[in-house]
């Protein structure tokens, strides 16, 4: 290579740093930099009001899942924290496929429609998104409370004799996950079906398939990776959520957000916190990386 | 004058290492009307881009007017360059387009206008003058582009393929049109096109480039009518190659035995430096005449006669089973009407069939 | 005649659709709706009345939790814009470079790390620096919610520069413009549509963000979200909503400004 283009990449190099640097830096501070600083809180000593004690332990990450009775130090799991981490799971999981449920037809009318009014469509799926989700959250809340719409609409029609306790259940938790995530499952099954060619669904007829054939062998095979894309951006979120149960679930449903949030109020435990949070982001992680993986060999399979 | 000297520019290392410019050399004059012409991939936009500085070349140099342009970059060499897709800024009206190049060399304000006026003029745009580029036709923004690259006076304007996107009707009217600006502004024009036509109809001197390399530099009649080896034969215009073995050579003709055993003349030997035995003659089409069996150099079988209106294309299946093409001019009179799956014989004037180097 | 066959058409699936753009948009119809009741009830209807909006905007304690809102999400939008612009600069259109993987993981890190996880990292790394500076004001809040802006804004701005034709900054460069002024006049007109879109967004990110707002704001410093959050313990009047439908309002007007202005093409 010549000299000139040697020292031009030189420049070239210096100058995107520079243009790097800002950004870098308050990703650094605010955001890159804390994270390392949980990892090494996980490893301390809770201190008496809250923050550590600069003593090296295990016993935050011990905790996450053991517990050792006060009088006996017998070993046992730590029940409360599996029953929330179970509840977490499982409540994630089934909002992701009530949100199939919803998510995928919609995707499907809309991706249908002429393709001038799909952006409208689209916008209007993506219009709630953006609001304040704790508005969002709230809007569900007095929906469904006892003196709520729903109660009293069916009071009023003679349905029922006294209100329905609807607000702080499970239910009410994944009903407020489904209805705040919903867009996040549309979203990216619209974008692949979007650019489904519907000349393959004619070939599906013409080949004396069903409708329901055409659907389950056809249409869902090639949407498939905007299905997987929207169900993990469903689901992670889901299983960080704190807003939602802590105001839908009323302070009894807690899910893995909620009980972090102890840990650095009433609990008083900032290293247990650490863990508990560091072990949110390891699952959140292995479900980005089933999905990268899922995501490859679909890419793989469509070229091969 | 352009004095680009063994010129190259490798993309990639290693075993992935493409060669996209392979020891060119060439020298443009003033006021040349400069064609490169080539297949996709040749190099030809290649070698524009590093005239105009947004390629770096491995090695070699390149000289404008004696001075070295390499060391520039794009905005200091007094080059412009027309753009494929014209590039017009979509946010600037047709006039701000061409006034652009103007204000950035710091012109007065006067002398911009005056120049953008006498543009528009030049390429016959003024009532366009304060559109949006969007608002145009494709053939409006090829002369907005051809206007904003002339109105700095560069000393060579750089085409780069530019009549791809137009129409036929449209890039006939271009051609003429090109030319006559160059003839105008008397600026050097360096024109890139994968278009045969398109080069032999407004050239000065077209350079065939294949694979990196200049393969051929001459006028459009020297290109068309003396191929310099089977590439630039075949790449322009249409061919009929034949396997031969030279009996004789004196000066720059040959005697030649055909395959069917007739012999005939060629010229080319020196050029192609053919010894003597196995070699290629090359024949244009037009240049061959359909005779009755039995009359001409060789024999076959009429395969396929498709008429084109002002000629017919013959195509003839030899004896050895090769194919031959002629194509002759429609007469009112035909003398000879042959038809499909008659035997008919081929002639060659002595001396129209050029040996070939592979 | 016979119906033509609908080669698109499954059955059930429209009707769902209507029922999920309905049940989307219902919660927040209503809670709109409420906002205007003239009684003190979110369910029982009594005429129509500004009363609560009145009531909300005498809130001294929402009038300066609006504000404060509003310094935040102009102070970290312009500070995460900035910086978004600069690096979609930085690392668009360009071949692959060394770092390239670690930087966009640092980008994107506010994307994949759920929030609640940020939150307590802000927690904790903030109030070590209080501890050593002394310092409680608004600046951890800012930089807080710049940092998780940054890819928002750095979205859209990539985009259009990606979308951008690269040709016009190399016709500007014959045409004798230097870098910087092809810069300035050529590529920042066109990426302009692109910035005040990533603006927009993280406008709107920061001015909705309850849990990291939470979690590092220092005593004293509720915005409009926490506020309301705050509020939960209460007994709910229809103020919540009037304030809810206010910023619900601003949201939409930003998130539809910002739909067409990453729509216009060049």
């Amino acid at each position: 290579m010549s000299d000139l283009s040697a020292a031009r990449r030189a420049t070239e190099r210096r100058n995107r740093w520079l243009l790097l640097s800002p950004a870098l830096l308050i990703l650094i501070f605010a955001a890159a930099g804390p994270l390392l600083i949980v990892v090494v809180y996980s490893f301390l000593t809770p201190g008496d009001y809250g923050g550590v004690k600069p003593d090296f332990s295990w016993n935050a990450w011990f905790s996450v899942v053991m517990e050792r009775d006060f009088f006996t130090e017998e070993l046992t799991f730590a029940d409360a924290h599996l029953s929330i981490f179970w509840r977490s799971l499982k409540l994630s999981l089934m909002t992701t496929v009530a949100a199939f449920v919803f998510g995928f037809p919609t995707a499907y009318f809309i991706a249908t429609r002429p393709k001038r009014s799909r952006d409208a469509w689209m916008l209007l799926i993506m219009i709630p998104f953006w609001t304040n989700l704790l508005i969002r959250t709230f809007a569900i809340m007095e929906l469904i409370r006892a003196e709520g719409t729903v109660n009293t609409l069916l009071l009023w029609l003679g349905i029922i004799d006294a209100p329905i306790q609807m607000l702080f259940t499970e239910f009410s938790i994944m009903l407020g996950m489904v209805y705040v995530y919903l867009p996040l499952m549309v979203l990216p099954i619209y974008a692949s079906m979007e650019r489904f060619d519907f000349s393959l669904v004619e070939a599906g007829y013409d080949l004396y398939a069903t409708r329901w054939k055409v659907l389950s062998k056809v249409i869902f095979p090639l949407v498939k990776p905007g299905v997987i894309a929207g169900s993990i951006l469903v689901f992670v979120p889901c299983l960080g959520a704190y807003v939602t149960p802590r105001v839908l679930g009323g302070g009894k449903n807690l899910m893995l957000g909620n009980l972090i949030e102890l840990q650095f109020g009433q609990g008083r435990n900032w290293p247990l916190g650490a863990a508990l949070s560091l072990t949110l982001l390891a699952i959140v992680m292995v479900a980005l990386l089933f999905y990268v993986r899922a995501a490859g060999q679909d890419g793989e399979k469509s070229h091969g | 004058m352009i004095e680009i000297e063994n010129v190259t520019k490798i993309y990639g290392e290693g075993k992935s290492a493409f060669r996209a410019l392979d020891d060119v050399s060439v020298t443009i004059k003033d006021n040349e009307f400069f064609t490169l012409l080539g297949p996709s991939g040749c190099g030809k936009t290649t070698l524009l881009r590093t005239i105009a500085g947004f390629v770096d070349p491995s090695s070699g140099s390149i000289r404008l007017g004696g001075k070295d342009i390499l060391q520039s970059p794009p905005y200091k060499r007094p080059v412009n360059t027309v753009f494929q897709n014209y590039a017009l800024f979509p946010h600037m009206t047709v006039a701000q387009n061409i006034a652009f190049g103007l204000e950035m060399l710091g012109k007065p304000k006067r002398e911009v206008k005056a120049t953008v006026e006498e543009m528009l003029e030049l390429v016959r745009m003024t009532p366009m003058a304060d559109r949006q580029t969007g608002q145009i036709s494709g053939g409006q923004q090829q002369r907005v582009a051809l206007a904003r690259a002339l109105a700095p006076r560069p000393q060579v304007l750089l085409l780069d393929e530019p009549l791809s996107a137009l129409d036929f009707k449209l890039r006939k009217d271009m051609q003429l049109e090109l030319k006559r600006l160059q003839t105008e502004t008397g600026i050097t024009f360096v024109f890139v096109t994968h278009d045969q036509e398109e080069a032999l109809t407004m050239s000065d001197r077209i350079a065939v480039m294949n694979a990196g390399k200049i393969r051929q530099i001459g006028g459009a009649r020297d290109i068309y009518d003396q191929p310099a080896e089977r590439f630039v034969a075949d790449f322009i215009g249409d061919t009929n190659f034949l396997d031969v073995e030279v009996l004789e050579i004196t000066g720059d003709a040959a005697r030649v035995r055909l395959a069917g055993g007739a012999e005939t003349t060629a010229r080319g030997a020196a050029e192609a430096g053919t010894g003597m035995g196995a070699a290629t003659l090359a024949t244009r089409p037009e240049h061959a005449r359909l005779v009755p069996a039995g009359q001409g150099v060789m024999e076959g079988l009429l395969s396929q006669v498709v008429y084109f209106g002002t000629d017919t294309h013959y195509h003839v299946t030899l004896a050895d089973g090769a194919a031959f093409t002629l194509r002759q001019q429609n007469t009112p009179d035909m003398a000879h009407a042959f038809t499909q799956g008659d035997r008919v014989g081929i002639h060659l004037a002595p001396g129209v069939g050029q040996l070939l180097k592979d | 005649m016979a119906k033509p066959f609908d080669i698109r058409k499954q059955t059930g699936f429209t009707p769902l659709a209507i029922l999920c753009f309905v049940l989307l948009y219902l919660p927040i119809i209503l809670l709109v709706v409420y906002s205007f009741n003239a009684g003190s009830s979110i369910a029982l209807w009594e005429g129509f009345s500004l009363r609560w909006y009145a009531s909300a905007w005498e809130n001294e304690a929402v009038q300066a939790a609006t504000i404060r809102s509003v310094v935040i999400a102009s102070a970290a939008s312009a500070l995460a814009t900035t910086a978004a612009v600069l690096a979609a600069l930085a690392t668009t259109r360009v071949k692959p470079w060394r770092g390239q993987g670690a930087v966009f993981a640092l980008i994107n890190q506010p994307l994949m790390v759920p929030e609640i996880v940020t939150a307590v990292s802000l927690l904790i790394f903030f109030a070590m620096i209080k501890v050593q500076t002394g310092y409680t004001g608004l600046w951890y809040l800012i930089l807080a919610h710049a940092a998780f802006c940054i890819p928002f804004a750095y979205m859209p701005i990539r985009a259009r520069l990606q979308g951008m034709d690269l040709t016009l900054e190399q016709a500007a460069s014959d045409l004798y413009a230097t870098p910087w002024q092809t810069f300035r006049r050529i590529t920042l007109p066109q990426l302009f549509p692109g910035i005040l879109a990533g603006a927009m967004l993280a406008f709107v990110i920061s001015l909705d963000d309850v849990v990291i707002t939470e979690f590092v704001k220092s005593a004293g410093q509720d915005t409009l979200p926490t506020y309301m959050l705050g509020q939960l313990r209460r007994n709910i009047t229809p103020e919540v909503n009037a304030i809810s439908t206010a910023l619900l309002a601003a949201s939409i007007i930003l998130v539809v400004a910002f739909f067409f202005l990453s729509r216009t093409r060049k």
